[in-house]
C-alpha cells in the first residue's frame, strides 16, 4: 500500500476531500477563514487536477442556490463557507434539505458579528440546527478530509438523502498544518461510486421539483420522511465510520467519540477541536486519580440521543461545554444533552465559553472538570454559566 | 393546410390555474414554442410558481425546478454547469421569473450569472408589480400606477418613480444578446428566441406581460393593452446585440400614452397634466432609443 | 405520495378542467371565420385546438382548405381575448347562464 502523507491545513484537507470525491460542481464565495478551501480547489482546477466545474458566484446565497440546482441536475456538488456566509445561506439550507439533496458543505466555524470577529466559535453552525442538515463536527485535519469522503457516502445513501455540513474550527484547524494521509484515489472511487440519482432534471422526463403543496396535501408527510431520514442517518453515520475503518484504517466513532469512559464518573460533553485539549486534561486528571472522561459529539444533527443516553446513564455528573450561546438560556448542546438524560438523576450542567475565538485553555477545562466533580458530590448549583469572562476570578 | 405564424407545437398544457387573460402564460407558451422540448426551466417565487397548479399537477412538458425568490440567476448557472460537467451542451437552460424576482430581489444573482457569461436564457415576464402577492409595487412598476403599496388615497401616493430599465442594465454587462418582447407580438418574441438559440452565453428577454387582475384591465383586453404599450412607445420592441441597438418594430400609427392608459384602472386617477408629463418622458425615451440605434449602428466596422 | 423523497409533480394539469371558471362562452361563427388562427395564437390556456379543414363549413373555397380553430370548453376560462383579437369579429361571447337556461 502506498501512503501519501502531506502537511495540510484543515482547509486544504477539506479541498483534498472534495477532489478525491470527484465533485462535479463547486459553487463558492470567499469568506475568511473558509477562503483557502476554494482557493485550493481553484489551484487544482488551474493545474488540471480537478475535473469539476467551479462557479465563482457572487454570494453565499447564490453558492447554495447553484449547488441545489446542480445537484438537482444529478451531479455531486460541494461548497464551503463560514459565519456570515452561512447565515446568508440560511434560506437555501432549508431548500437543500427539503429537496433532499445530498450536498456536502465544508463549514469553518467562525463567530457571528457584531462585533466583527473572524475567530472560532460554533455560533454559525448551531444557529442552523433546524435547517435539516446533518452536522458533523471534526477534531483534526485528517478527520476533516476523511469526513468529507464519508459525508458523500452517508448523504447519498437512499435512506438518508440529506445534505451534510462537515465542520472544522477557524484557524485552530483551518489554518494550522498537520500531517494528513491522502487516501488513494482508486480506493476512494470504490468507496464512493459515481453519483447518479434516480430523479433529476432531464428534458426526457417532464417533472416539477418543489411545487406548491396545500395543507391537506402531503407537506407534513414529506417533512416526516425527512425526520425518518435523520433517524436513519444516525445508524448510517456509525456504519460508514466502521466501513471507512475497514477501507482506510481510520475511524472516529461515528456519531459519538468516547474517550476514557471506563469507570468514568464525571464526564464532559464537547464538540470540535477543543476535544483534543480536553483529552489532555482528562489524561492529567486520570493520572491524579480522578475518574473523569470525555464524550465528543461528532453528529449534532442527527443528535445521537439513544447512544448518548446509554453512554451517560450511570455517570455521577455530566458537564456540557458549548462554544455558542442562545441568549435567554443555556447552550444548545447543553439543552440537548440534558433532555437526552431526562428522568435520570444525573446532574447536568452547562458551560458557555470560547466565544469569538477566546482561547479554551487546559487550565479552564481543568476548572470545569473540577466543577463537574463538585456537582457530582454536592448537587447542582445552577443550570449553566458562562466561563472565561475577563475579570471573573472563579474561572 | 395550416395558417400559422408561430410554431404549432405546445409545451404548456391547459388546466393551469392562471387568472383569466393572463399575459404571463402567453409569455411561457411562446418561450417554449420557440425553445422546444430540449429545455430545462427554473422558476422562482412568482405567479408562475402557482400557475402549474397544486402538487402533483404539472403544466409544462419540460422539467421544472421551483426555487427561491432571488436565486434564478444562480439556479440557471447550477443547472448549466451540471449539464456541462456531464458533457451535455445542447439543452436550453431557462430562468423564467417575474419583474420583482428579476429587477428587485433577484438582480444580484442575475447580474452574477450574466457577468460570468453562463450559456442560459433568462426570461423576465414583466407584469409590472408583485402580482402573486397581490399587486405590490416593484421597481418595474411604471410611473403613475396605482398598486396596493402605492395607493392613491387622499394625498395621491401613486408611484412617482420611473420604471427600471432592465435591458439597459443587461446591456451594461456586455451581454451578448438582450431584447424586449411583448405578448402581443409573439412572432417578434419567437424570432428573438430563435436568434438567442444561436448565441452562446447569456440571453436576457424583458417580456411585457399584461396582468388583467393587477392592472384593472378587462381580461379580453389583455393582448390589446400590450399592443397599445408598444404602439404608444411606452414599451418599445428592440434588441441589443453585443452593444448594437436594433428597433424590431416601428409603431405604424400614433397612439398616445393617454389612449394606452385609458384601458387600465391603475392609471385612472391621473390628471391630464400628469399624463402629459408622462407622455413627454415617453417621447424623450423613444427619441433617445432611436439615437442609440443610429449611434451604435454607426460604430459597426464595415 | 409518490416514491420520491421530495414532492415531484408528475400529473398533467389537463386533469384540471378549468372550463368551470367560465362566465362567458366564446362561440365561433364558422360561416364568418377566416381561419386566420389569431384566436389560437393568443389563447393563454391554450384552449383552442386546430382541427381538420372539413370539420366545419367555411365562408369560401379558399378558407375551406385551411384547418379550423375549435374551442375546447373543458379548459376555456372565457377570458375573451379570442373574441377581442378576432379580425372579422366572428366570435361571440355568450353568457353561460343563458346557454344553460
Amino acid at each position: 500500500m502506498i501512503f501519501m502523507m502531506k502537511m495540510l491545513t484543515g482547509n486544504y484537507a477539506s479541498a483534498w476531500g472534495a477532489k478525491l470525491a470527484r465533485v462535479k460542481v463547486v459553487a463558492a464565495y470567499p469568506i475568511t477563514p473558509q477562503t483557502t478551501i476554494v482557493e485550493k480547489i481553484a489551484e487544482f482546477i488551474a493545474n488540471g487536477e480537478f475535473e469539476g466545474r467551479y462557479i465563482r458566484v457572487e454570494s453565499e446565497h447564490s453558492a447554495m442556490a447553484a449547488c441545489i440546482a446542480a445537484e438537482n441536475t444529478g451531479v455531486r456538488t460541494f461548497t464551503a463557507t463560514s459565519s456570515q456566509g452561512l447565515a446568508l445561506m440560511h434560506e437555501m439550507l432549508h431548500w437543500a434539505s427539503g429537496a433532499r439533496l445530498p450536498i456536502v458543505m465544508s463549514v469553518v466555524n467562525r463567530a457571528l458579528g457584531p462585533p466583527w470577529s473572524i475567530w472560532s466559535d460554533q455560533q454559525d453552525t448551531i444557529s442552523q440546527r433546524d435547517t435539516g442538515w446533518i452536522q458533523i463536527y471534526t477534531e483534526n485535519n485528517q478527520e476533516v478530509l476523511d469526513s468529507i469522503i464519508m459525508a458523500y457516502r452517508i448523504a447519498e445513501n437512499e435512506n438518508v438523502l440529506l445534505p451534510i455540513m462537515v465542520i472544522e474550527d477557524a484557524f485552530i484547524l483551518s489554518h494550522t498544518m498537520e500531517p494528513v494521509e491522502i487516501p488513494e484515489q482508486e480506493k476512494v472511487d470504490m468507496f464512493l461510486p459515481e453519483y447518479d440519482p434516480r430523479y433529476k432534471l432531464d428534458p426526457a422526463v417532464p417533472m416539477g421539483f418543489g411545487s406548491l403543496v396545500m395543507p391537506e396535501g402531503p407537506f407534513m408527510e414529506y417533512k416526516f420522511k425527512g425526520q425518518e431520514a435523520m433517524e436513519n442517518a444516525m445508524n448510517i453515520i456509525d456504519e460508514v465510520d466502521m466501513l471507512y475503518k475497514e477501507n482506510f484504517g481510520r475511524s472516529y466513532g461515528g456519531t459519538v467519540e468516547e474517550y476514557r469512559l471506563d469507570g468514568a464518573e464525571n464526564v464532559l460533553v464537547i464538540m470540535g477541536s477543543v476535544a483534543s485539549t480536553a483529552k489532555d486534561v482528562v489524561d492529567k486528571l486520570r493520572n491524579e486519580g480522578k475518574n473523569v472522561g470525555l464524550v465528543r459529539i461528532r453528529s449534532f444533527r442527527p443528535f445521537p440521543y439513544k447512544r448518548l443516553r446509554y453512554i451517560l446513564k450511570n455517570r455521577k455528573s455530566v458537564g456540557v461545554f458549548d462554544r455558542s450561546y442562545t441568549f435567554g438560556y443555556g447552550g444548545a448542546l447543553f439543552t440537548e444533552v440534558r433532555s437526552t438524560l431526562y428522568g435520570l438523576s444525573t446532574p447536568v450542567k452547562g458551560y458557555i465559553g470560547g466565544l469569538g475565538g477566546r482561547d479554551i485553555t487546559t487550565g479552564l477545562l481543568e476548572k470545569i472538570f473540577m466543577d463537574i466533580i463538585r456537582i457530582g458530590n454536592e448537587g447542582i448549583d445552577r443550570d449553566y454559566e458562562w466561563v472565561g469572562l475577563i475579570g471573573d476570578k472563579r474561572w | 393546410m395550416k395558417n400559422l405564424t408561430i410554431p404549432e407545437e405546445e409545451y404548456m398544457l391547459p388546466g393551469h390555474t392562471a387568472c383569466l387573460g393572463c399575459g404571463a402564460t402567453l409569455a411561457m407558451r411562446y418561450t417554449l414554442k420557440a425553445l422546444g422540448k430540449n429545455t430545462i426551466i427554473t422558476i422562482p417565487a412568482c405567479c408562475w410558481a402557482v400557475i402549474p397548479g397544486v402538487y402533483p399537477s404539472r403544466t409544462l412538458e419540460v422539467p421544472l425546478l421551483y426555487t427561491a425568490f432571488e436565486v434564478t440567476g444562480a439556479a440557471v448557472s447550477g443547472i448549466r454547469q451540471a449539464l456541462s460537467a456531464k458533457g451535455i451542451e445542447d439543452v436550453n437552460v431557462v430562468g423564467f421569473a417575474g419583474d420583482g424576482g428579476t429587477a428587485d430581489i433577484g438582480i444580484q444573482s442575475l447580474s452574477g450569472a450574466v457577468e460570468r457569461g453562463e450559456d442560459i436564457f433568462y426570461i423576465m415576464y414583466d407584469n409590472e408589480a408583485y402580482m402573486n402577492t397581490g399587486i405590490q409595487r416593484s421597481s418595474s412598476t411604471p410611473k403613475g400606477a396605482w398598486t396596493t403599496t402605492t395607493q392613491v388615497g387622499k394625498v395621491r401616493d401613486w408611484k412617482k418613480e420611473k420604471k427600471k430599465n432592465m435591458v439597459e442594465i443587461m446591456a451594461a454587462h456586455g451581454i451578448p444578446y438582450t431584447a424586449t418582447a411583448s405578448i402581443a407580438f409573439p412572432e417578434d418574441f419567437i424570432k428573438k428566441l430563435e436568434k438567442g438559440k444561436k448565441i452562446k452565453g447569456p440571453k436576457f428577454y424583458h417580456v411585457f406581460s399584461t396582468c388583467p387582475t393587477g392592472w384593472l384591465v378587462s381580461p379580453n383586453k389583455s393582448v390589446e393593452v400590450a399592443r397599445l404599450a408598444v404602439d404608444s412607445k411606452v414599451f418599445p420592441l428592440y434588441e441589443v446585440e453585443n452593444g448594437i441597438y436594433n428597433i424590431t418594430y416601428m409603431p405604424k400609427k400614433e397612439v398616445s400614452v393617454k389612449e394606452y392608459f385609458s384601458l387600465q384602472g391603475r392609471f385612472r386617477h391621473l390628471t391630464e397634466d400628469e399624463i402629459n408629463e408622462i407622455q413627454k418622458e415617453v417621447d424623450e425615451s423613444w427619441r433617445i432609443l432611436i439615437e442609440k440605434e443610429k449611434w451604435s449602428k454607426s460604430l459597426i466596422k464595415v | 405520495m409518490n416514491e420520491f423523497p421530495t414532492p415531484i409533480a408528475t400529473v398533467p394539469s389537463t386533469s384540471n378542467k378549468t372550463g368551470g371558471w367560465r362566465t362567458f362562452r366564446p362561440v365561433i361563427l364558422y360561416d364568418k371565420c377566416i381561419r386566420c388562427m389569431i384566436c389560437w395564437k393568443f389563447c393563454p390556456e391554450p384552449a383552442i385546438k386546430i382541427v381538420s379543414a372539413e370539420k366545419y363549413q367555411a365562408k369560401n373555397a379558399a378558407i375551406a382548405k385551411l384547418d379550423a380553430p375549435e374551442i375546447d370548453y373543458d379548459y376555456c376560462k372565457g377570458c375573451g381575448i379570442c373574441a377581442n383579437e378576432c379580425p372579422v369579429k366572428c366570435i361571440d361571447m355568450v353568457f353561460e347562464e343563458k346557454l344553460e337556461g
